[in-house]
């Protein structure tokens, strides 16, 4: 009966979208009427202040053979808890590692996979949720019988809800085994200090009217002033002004922050497909005709040369005065 | 070295999405379908490895009989024979067990997928394939090496990359950067002739069980008009963006 969540960190810590899955699991389980219990693995924070998301019990392993993310093990270390605890329901946060692990829990536990949900079920039986589907271009209710399921949450889709509850930890040991090991990470290379873009409340991004890579110092810092993550459209990620990994899109990577800023990009049917799930849609552009303006919530036109140093002024004397 | 490169049969990417009998099926009217854009960079690296190495290269697809052109313009492209299997793929858990029940019996080398399709964006077909076959998977894979039966391999990961490394058999599931957009392979004049006399097998599903099933789709809601601000008056947005959208 009872709900695992797995409280996934980076470098030793958690991330947002780890709020908002634990959140989403003790309300699920709220719903249910059965106990969640988290797990977090290679973890550093104080994994008490989970309770403040809903947890009574955390789950803590802190094993050398788990210190690096592998897919395998942690999979293997997620169903060993579950199995712990008697879970039919694991709940994961849809993010790259959360992708790595859910099929393979899945697949090993003979569970249904709903992926990419964006709320709380409708119905509990069956089981029925919404999820994105046809690239953000659409939603559908998916439903399921199975009793083993494992929910993974669009981060940023749904808010975390906090309290002042603290949770117990204790420690649960999973070692990895050898199959676990068929793989070896060599190294691991991260853009120090940058903001997730998935997980980012505020995104700017730049298109092909910034004519060129060496323009991109004031999108940097419009982002850095905003607290912001940076995005590109895609063909300017694949002329190579800005690294792939930073092209958002049907093909790229698809974000639903509270505010997206998109300068210089016209609003191609694939670009929309991936920002069009943004709460707040700010767009600058020179051609009035941009067909981003019809999916904008505010609208500028005029040269991103001009516009955006203006902005740039403007939100400097807006946070002296706030 | 046998290479499997599993091939989703997708809307276009230009593709405006409808629904139709009330909301529960896929509107394919005026729709035109082809490979799924993050297979092709799979496809396109597999070509590359078949030139270096004489690797073969099948290429499979889940779905009924309007799906060959897509898999026909993969043998065009280069691939060596293709499978269908015939069956609607109506869920990942269904598409990864038929796929795998095949791919047991042949000892491929590697498998290649794309991360996920862009019509139901899922993301759990390979994993759950891997899964099946007890071999390692490797999701979002944006490089491969191969030396002999060693596979370097680099994943994407939140804001960052990864070097993995391990032994044949694995799964990648990969996207742009396998290989670069502008060496993907597109079908020539000669691969389109020699694609018709390629071998295109035909396999009856067995019997398998899905285990999520679609009630109904939507479409998001339509925005509202956007609001307009002269480009003089750009204080005017952050005042908006602050009282208004309240996200400053």
């Amino acid at each position: 009966m009872a709900v695992l969540v797995y409280a996934e960190s980076w470098n030793g810590s958690f991330k947002k979208a780890t709020f908002e899955a634990v959140s989403y699991a003790a309300q699920l389980a709220n719903k249910i009427g059965t106990e969640v219990i988290a797990l977090t693995i290679a973890n550093n924070n104080n994994s008490t202040q989970l309770g403040k998301y809903g947890v009574s019990k955390v789950f803590t392993i802190a094993n050398d053979s788990l210190t690096i993310f592998n897919n395998q093990a942690y999979a293997n270390a997620i169903i060993a808890a579950a199995e712990n605890i008697g879970a039919d329901t694991i709940v994961i946060s849809n993010t790259n590692n959360g992708k790595a692990v859910a099929p393979i829990i899945a697949a090993k536990r003979g569970a249904a996979l709903i992926s990419n949900v964006l709320d709380l079920p409708s119905s509990l039986s069956p089981f029925t949720v919404k999820r994105k589907t046809f690239s953000s271009k659409a939603f559908a209710q998916y439903s399921t019988e199975a009793t083993q399921k494992v929910i993974s949450i669009t981060p940023n889709a749904i808010g975390a809800i906090e309290s002042n509850e603290s949770a117990t930890t204790e420690s649960f040991d999973y070692t990895a085994t050898e199959s676990d090991n068929r793989l070896s990470s060599v190294s691991v290379d991260k853009a120090k200090g940058k903001i997730t873009l998935t997980e980012a409340e505020i995104v700017v991004s730049g298109g092909r009217g910034l004519k060129g890579p060496e323009n991109w110092n004031m999108i940097e810092e419009l982002a850095e002033l905003l607290g912001a993550a940076t995005a590109c459209s895609k063909p300017v990620a694949d002329i190579g002004w800005r690294p792939h990994g930073e092209h958002v899109g049907q093909t790229g990577i698809a974000i639903n922050p509270e505010l997206y800023i998109a300068i210089g990009i016209s609003g191609a049917i694939q670009h929309l497909a991936g920002v069009n799930a943004s709460k707040n849609i700010v767009v600058i552009n020179t051609d009035a005709e941009a067909p981003f303006f019809k999916a904008a919530d505010y609208g500028i036109i005029g040269d991103a040369f001009e516009v955006v140093p203006k902005l740039i002024e403007a939100l400097k004397k807006y946070k002296m005065n706030n | 070295m046998k290479i499997l490169v599993c091939i989703s049969h997708v809307p276009d990417t230009t593709s405006k999405i409808n629904f139709t009998n009330n909301n529960t099926e896929f509107d394919s009217n005026g729709i035109t379908f082809v490979i799924n854009p993050y297979d092709e960079f799979g496809l396109t690296r597999a070509m590359q490895i078949k030139e270096a190495t004489g690797a073969t290269v099948t290429v499979i697809n889940v779905g009924s009989a309007i799906t060959e052109p897509t898999l026909r313009k993969a043998l065009a492209i280069g691939a060596d024979d293709a499978v269908r299997i015939n069956a609607e793929p109506t869920d990942a858990a269904f598409v990864a067990r038929l796929l795998a029940d095949y791919a047991k019996e042949q000892n491929f080398d590697l498998i290649i997928t794309g991360r996920e399709s862009i019509d139901y964006n899922g993301g759990a077909v390979p994993g759950m394939l891997a899964t099946y076959l007890d071999i390692p998977f490797i999701n979002a894979c944006i490089g491969l090496e191969l030396n002999g039966t060693k596979s370097t391999v680099i994943r994407e990961i939140d804001g960052g990359k990864e070097t993995l490394e391990g032994n044949l058999p694995m799964l990648l599931a990969g996207q742009k950067g396998l290989v670069e957009e502008k060496d993907l392979r597109i079908p020539a004049m000669r691969g389109i002739m020699m694609a018709r006399k390629k071998p295109l097998t035909v396999i009856e599903a067995g019997e398998v069980v899905k285990q999520t099933s679609v009630l109904g789709f939507e479409l998001p809601e339509a925005k509202a008009a956007c609001t307009m601000i002269d480009a003089d008056n750009v204080e005017q947005l952050v005042e908006l963006l602050h009282s208004e959208a309240k996200v400053i």
